[in-house]
């Protein structure tokens, strides 16, 4: 694994609040290779945030890193000092929030949001500032002129695209984004994938994208891991594991969206839903929405197993010895 | 202009038209003639037992339309004839309350949709009080439960005692769609219902509205931007851009046999792994607030095709292949003696 840029290893993540903590990360381990782009897919309140602020290391309280470590670039990232954590954070990596009106501010033009996260980093020349700028923006197929606008002016497209040019101003080589399309329209949604995989192609980054919509990331992610109730219960190359999931939970969400193509298909989607992760059911986790459950799965709870081209936290894939 | 769809099938008299219906909005502030064309010459048609769905981009106009039909706006130009009868007629506070006691509204939001101080009890009960004045409260009690357990909300006794915070945005979705419910609507006017909730959660909804359309003869004006989702329950669609409409007909073959470029830009957005492997160069166009505008076609910035005459001249819609089937493009429908 001497290409993994990033390796996350066994990372646990609690919120406690009063009562019973709820543990929204259990256990995630999985790494990324340089230029790799891996989709993390859920439905709500699986753990996905969670995790991509563990692996950013903002997390703030009432979450805790309970344990773990996130190996990036050689380094854990587990227990840096905020001013350390700061001067790595855009320029190796950064993140791209859902909501762009949160993580923009609103009082700022766009180009003075620049400026600042690149003074933060020691670029001090205004030229060079300027210069990069419109490199980026272009990057995103933003006019210039929006330089000059404040967030409210642009759309919900454009404010994502300016989200993104930001994340790339200073050339990192890993880019997490949770969520980034989910507020636009499928049209605005599309585009905006496309060109995040075109920059991906063309300047080499690895991407980590979360999204609750599988669909989204069919054509576009490498490896695909899918997320329930805070464990990591299918990981795998993409195209085999939408050709042929094989968590029963894969299945489920892949059964939850209406196609374009073919033949109409009464869908089903997933009955129920997710766990209270502060009471969660003995044995297997998706236990109660599981369509193929068997007596076994109240009793034991089970780990990744390989099967077909993927591997799956299921028993119906356990190995018999 | 007439609805050729409605005069097609003229055996299903229409529940709702529309004709030429148009609204308009002042804005720029007191001294500006600018105006805002939301929705232009808008002539639709909803029969009884139908879904029709309006899929657009955000500020196609999609909302104004669900407003108008609900009496939220009054229209600038064109009308609503409700089973016959112009809603200009209906003005009265008793009428319209009756009136949108009979086409309700289902909003998008289902967090915002409810009061979260009073349970669902209240607040099916205080919407049937307004709607329904003639029932009794035991009446009102037994319609609210009727309607939950309708959209499969059950124990439905339990539910009425709950608060709107102790049930997932699903199921919150779902007491919006038994409130429109408990009203014994003919038309429900739902606005982008699904497009804030799970994938996982949506189909669900979706499958609620097909069974009510169904086994409660209900119609549905189901607002989306996703066609896929249009094209899941809908019975006919009307693709709008920018406040008019590109191209409308039967589901299936308006899907099957796409005409206006708009569409065919829809149906290639949607995220769909078992389409085939195009990642093509993106579109970054976005529909234009179309303020005092001119004639010519609103879609031509962003179009492919777009000749000389989609500058000045605005397309007309006209008959595909299919009756009811009609588009407006010059160059993918051109109009008799049009265009050569
Ligand atoms: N601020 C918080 N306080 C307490 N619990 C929280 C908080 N944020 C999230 N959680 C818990 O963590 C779980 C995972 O949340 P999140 O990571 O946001 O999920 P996702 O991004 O997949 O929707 C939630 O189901 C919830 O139980
Ligand atoms: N009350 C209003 N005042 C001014 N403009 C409005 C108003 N309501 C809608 N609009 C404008 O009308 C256009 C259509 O909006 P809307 O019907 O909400 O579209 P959609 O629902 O398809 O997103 C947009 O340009 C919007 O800004
Ligand atoms: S372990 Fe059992 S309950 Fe869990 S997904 Fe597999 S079959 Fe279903
Ligand atoms: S009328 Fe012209 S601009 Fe409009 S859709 Fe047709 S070809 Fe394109
Ligand atoms: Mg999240
Ligand atoms: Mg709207």
């Amino acid at each position: 694994m001497s290409d993994a840029i990033l390796d996350v290893r066994d990372v646990v993540v609690e919120y406690t609040t009063s009562g019973e903590p709820a543990r929204a990360v259990d256990h995630v381990s999985f790494t990324l290779d340089r230029g790799e782009f891996l989709g993390i897919v859920g439905e709500s309140g699986c753990g996905k945030s969670t995790l991509l602020f563990a692996i950013a290391q903002l997390l703030s309280p009432p979450a805790q890193l309970v344990s773990g470590e996130v190996i990036f670039k050689g380094r854990n990232m587990v227990g840096l000092r905020e001013g350390e954590l700061r001067s790595i954070r855009w320029r190796d990596y950064s993140v791209v929030m859902q909501s762009a009106m949160n993580a923009l501010n609103p009082v700022k033009t766009v180009s003075a949001q620049f400026d600042d996260t690149m003074r933060a980093h020691g670029q001090t020349n205004a030229a060079g500032i300027r210069t990069r700028s419109r490199e980026v923006m272009a990057l995103v197929g933003i006019d210039a002129i929006h330089l000059k606008s404040y967030p409210h002016q642009l759309s919900g497209g454009m404010r994502q695209r300016v989200m993104i040019a930001m994340a790339l101003l200073l050339s990192p080589d890993l880019v997490v984004m949770d969520e980034p399309t989910s507020a636009l329209d499928v049209v605005a949604q599309r585009s905006l994938m496309v060109q995040i995989k075109e920059l991906q192609r063309k300047l080499g980054f690895a991407v980590i994208f979360v999204t609750h919509d599988m669909s989204l990331v069919g054509h576009f992610s490498d490896r695909l891991a899918v997320m329930y109730a805070g464990k990591i219960v299918e990981i795998g190359p993409t195209r085999p594991l939408f050709a042929a999931p094989q968590h029963p939970y894969t299945r489920g969400l892949l059964d939850s969206f209406p196609s374009v193509y073919g033949p109409k298909v009464a869908l089903k989607g997933i009955p129920g839903s997710p766990p209270d992760l502060t009471d969660l059911p003995s044995g297997c986790r998706f236990r109660p929405r599981c369509g193929s459950v068997m007596a076994r799965c109240a009793e034991v709870e089970p780990a990744l197993y390989p099967s077909g081209d993927t591997r799956a936290r299921c028993l119906l894939f356990e190995e018999t010895v | 202009m007439t609805d050729l769809t409605a005069s097609a099938i003229a055996d299903h008299a229409p529940l709702l038209q529309t004709v030429g219906l148009t609204r308009h909005f002042r804005i720029g502030g007191l001294f500006s003639n600018a105006k805002l064309h939301a929705v232009d010459d808008l002539s639709l048609t909803i029969r009884p037992r139908e879904i029709v769905a309006v899929v657009g981009e955000s500020g196609s106009g999609k909302s104004t339309i669900a407003r108008l039909l609900a009496k939220v706006y009054e229209p600038t130009d064109g009308d609503i004839l409700f089973r016959g009868r112009s809603l200009h007629d209906v003005k009265s506070r008793r009428d319209v309350l009756a009136y949108r006691g009979q086409v309700p509204m289902v909003l998008q939001d289902p967090f915002a949709s409810l009061n979260p101080v009073h349970t669902i009890g209240y607040a099916l009960d205080r919407g049937l009080a307004l709607h329904q004045p003639t029932l009794t409260a035991t009446e009102r009690e037994a319609e609210a439960i009727r309607a939950l357990e309708a959209v499969g909300l059950s124990p439905a006794r339990q539910v009425l005692a709950k608060y709107p915070h102790e049930m997932s945005g699903g199921q919150r979705q779902r007491v919006g769609f038994a409130q429109a419910l408990s009203y014994k609507p003919k038309l429900v006017l739902a606005d982008e219902p699904v497009s804030m909730l799970d994938v996982s959660i949506r189909i669900g909804v979706l499958n609620l509205m097909a069974r009510l359309c169904e086994e409660e003869g209900i119609s549905f004006l189901y607002i989306t931007h996703d066609i896929a989702s249009a094209r899941y329950v809908a019975h006919r669609i009307v693709v709008m851009y920018a406040g008019r409409v590109a191209e409308t007909g039967p589901t299936e073959e308006v899907l099957r046999r796409p005409v206006h470029p708009y569409t065919r830009l829809l149906l290639s957005a949607v995220p769909d792994p078992k389409a085939p492997i195009t990642i093509t160069a993106a579109d970054t166009g976005e529909p234009p607030r179309v303020v005092n505008p001119g004639p010519g076609c609103r879609f031509r910035q962003r179009c492919p095709l777009a000749i000389a005459i989609c500058a000045t001249v605005t397309p007309d819609l006209t008959e595909a292949v299919v009756p009811g089937h009609m588009a407006a493009c010059h160059v993918t429908a051109p109009e008799a003696g049009m265009v050569a």
